[in-house]
């Protein structure tokens, strides 16, 4: 609403934080290149795919601030990561069943 | 301010503007307001949609005999690419969101204009921009595409026609979408006028509001698969191309999970336009508002689940094709939900039968055959028989130019007075839309039987038996030029020689009714009275109410 103004309110977060999550994030490129090296046959797909889910939550929530804002941006990205969900569940129906 | 500028009073927009230059097309192409930006808009989607429909004169005349007429079968392949791309991307998808949403959305919220002008001018840009490499590929060695506008692989990877300036144009039109949808998203949360709370808004505003988040998830979807395309094409790279190791029904799963929910970009907006104008002219609050608004929602949410409909016939597992055959049953409901609440509101309502609600009753029988028919191809036995015949073809314009077409008109006739300040003949508007209905029907209606009849779609010759039927739909199509003419013809004459329009020449209730005809640079004088209930006509003086 007009009278609403919260895009101007800052949030502050530590440079502490900030260098842990870059390490973090660091840590777990180099923990998907160390397992691409290990045949873990089909879950070789999943873990790669877990690891880089767990990368983008830490951008999401610290780098984009989200951890700090109002709700409804959380509801926004879920509504978003379900419809993804919900296309990918449905492309697979067709490919599993074919 | 939201431009940073001063509103000087009794001057309409047209008279100030946000840019250093007063007049000219400076004062315009560089405006970040967004009427003016609505404008812009108008004016380069018109433009589009007339040499769109010049193509769709040539195709038509082509057909009107078997064997080779006026153009060879290469020459039509690239003529209902460019029919379908220019109809798509630079008419149908920006039509209403992109003129009338830019126009209206700001207005009927009581802001002064949207959340990101400078976006939404550079969403213009984009589009431009994106429009001008598609008509380029005209001029080119190899010629426009001649794909068809779904750039289906493994034949678009291989064509040697301009595909790859039709693909980076669509993908430069999808930001511009991107950039609209992003705009009006953030406009609807963050600047609605005090006490207008999300179920005061009117319909329209939820109906653009459903399209924009559309516009946001699905679009980019498009933009990575053409992008594809063009990595496959250009390096050799396998992704849908079988014999380079890729997957062509792939390619038709990525392009529908946009394409499909981009049709109801397409209607959704159109549905808006419908619940203002039925309310206006019937003088009654919508019936079930709160569930027209919330099917807005659900057609935007389920038209996600819906996309392999369009691909029952290449090859998708039959547990597949009868999930989606399921679940595209369930969009009618909402659809329905629409309609019959129309049909609610206009019971016992004191109808005032002007243009824009004629043009509404002619979308809403249109609309309601290409709706039934969409049934017709959603099941899969009889989709078998009907797939890529001249039934889909009639189908997808009874809809899309039936629906969203229509409805372009009828928003142009309803905000006409508001935009330009001046009112046009509606007796000549009148027998316009008498002449659309009978010559659309005479142009489409017989594409049904000839699709029925087994005449596949995209084809350039056909056998002597379809003639007929070809001849009749030609016929349409010279009168559907005759009628557009016309339509586009009295409101230009408006434009020029047209009465002055009074604020509220309609006795309208939502906001934009309430400033005045044309509005100021920052939309209102004094700030507007949001009413206590959307579409409340109970304060209107001087109007006979009917709603008892």
């Amino acid at each position: 609403m007009q009278e609403k103004n919260t895009g101007n309110s800052h949030h502050i977060i530590d440079y502490s934080t900030y260098v842990f999550v870059w390490v973090m994030l660091v840590g777990l490129t180099a923990l998907t290149v160390t397992i691409a090296g290990i045949n873990l046959g089909d879950y070789t797909l999943v873990v790669a795919l877990f690891i880089a889910l767990i990368k983008a939550s830490l951008v999401i929530a610290i780098f984009m601030h989200i951890k700090l804002e109002e709700p409804i941006f959380k509801v926004f990205i879920a509504i978003i990561l379900a419809t993804l969900a919900v296309i990918f569940i449905l492309t697979f129906i067709d490919y599993t069943f074919r | 301010m939201a431009n940073g500028t001063a509103v000087i009073a009794g001057k309409s927009f047209y008279e100030e503007g946000t840019t250093k230059s007063k007049s000219g097309i400076a004062s315009w192409i560089f405006s970040t307001d967004h009427k003016r930006i609505g404008l812009l808009y108008l004016i380069s989607i018109v433009s589009f949609f007339i040499i769109g429909v010049i193509i769709a004169e040539l195709i038509r005349l082509e057909l009107i005999a078997p064997g080779e007429t006026i153009v060879d079968a290469e020459t039509y392949n690239r003529l209902f690419t460019l029919h379908g791309v220019i109809m798509i991307f630079l008419f149908i998808i920006p039509g209403i969101p992109a003129v009338f949403g830019n126009f209206f959305l700001p207005i009927q919220i009581g802001a002064k204009d949207v959340a990101f002008p400078r976006l939404n001018l550079l969403s213009w840009w984009l589009y431009m921009t994106g429009a001008v490499l598609a008509i380029t590929s005209l001029f080119l060695p190899g010629g426009p595409a001649d794909t068809g506008w779904t750039f289906y692989v493994p034949y678009s990877v291989r064509t040697g026609s301009n595909v790859i300036f039709a693909l980076l144009a669509a993908f430069i039109l999808g930001f511009s979408s991107i950039l609209t949808g992003l705009n009006f998203v953030t406009t609807v949360h963050r600047l609605r006028i005090k006490g207008m709370s999300f179920f005061k808004m009117p319909l329209n505003i939820w109906a653009l509001y459903a399209t924009a988040w559309i516009q946001v998830i699905a679009t980019p979807i498009i933009g990575i698969t053409l992008l594809l395309i063009i990595i496959e094409r250009t390096f050799g790279v396998g992704i849908f191309d079988p014999t380079l190791g890729g997957d062509p029904v792939l390619y038709q799963h990525l392009f529908w999970i946009y394409s499909h929910p981009a049709v109801y970009v397409m209607i959704l907006p159109a549905m808006g336009v419908v619940s203002e104008i039925i309310a206006t002219f019937s003088r009654r609050t919508v019936f079930g508002y709160k569930m027209v608004a919330f099917s807005s929602l659900t057609i935007a949410f389920v038209g996600y689940l819906v996309w392999a409909h369009h691909m029952f016939t290449a090859g998708l597992s039959e547990t597949a094709a009868v999930v989606f055959s399921l679940l595209t049953f369930i969009v009618a409901i909402p659809s329905a939900i629409k309609v019959f609440n129309w049909v609610a509101t206009m019971y016992k309502g004191s109808i005032d039968p002007r243009t824009p609600f004629k043009w509404v009753m002619v979308f809403i029988f249109l609309f309601s055959i290409g709706g039934l028919t969409g049934l017709v191809l959603g099941s899969l036995a009889t989709d078998v028989h009907l797939h890529d015949t001249y039934f889909v073809v009639a189908h997808f314009h009874f809809v899309m130019f039936g629906g969203a077409g229509t409805i372009f008109f009828a928003a142009m006739h309803y905000w006409f007075p508001k935009m330009f300040g001046k009112m046009y003949n509606e007796k000549i508007a009148d027998i316009g839309v008498y002449m659309f209905l009978i010559s659309f029907l005479t142009l489409y209606f017989p594409m049904f039987l000839l699709g029925y009849n087994g005449q596949p779609r995209r084809y350039f010759d056909y056998l002597p038996q379809f003639q007929t039927l070809h001849v009749i739909s030609t016929i349409g199509a010279w009168m559907m030029l005759i009628t557009i003419t016309l339509v586009v013809w009295n409101l230009i004459h408006a434009l020029r020689k047209g009465e002055k329009a009074p604020d509220n020449p309609w006795g309208g209730v939502t906001l934009e009714w309430q400033t005045s005809s044309p509005p100021p640079l920052e939309n209102f004088e004094e700030m507007p009275n949001v009413p206590n209930e959307p579409y409340d006509f109970s304060h209107l003086t001087g109007i006979k109410d009917g709603s008892k």
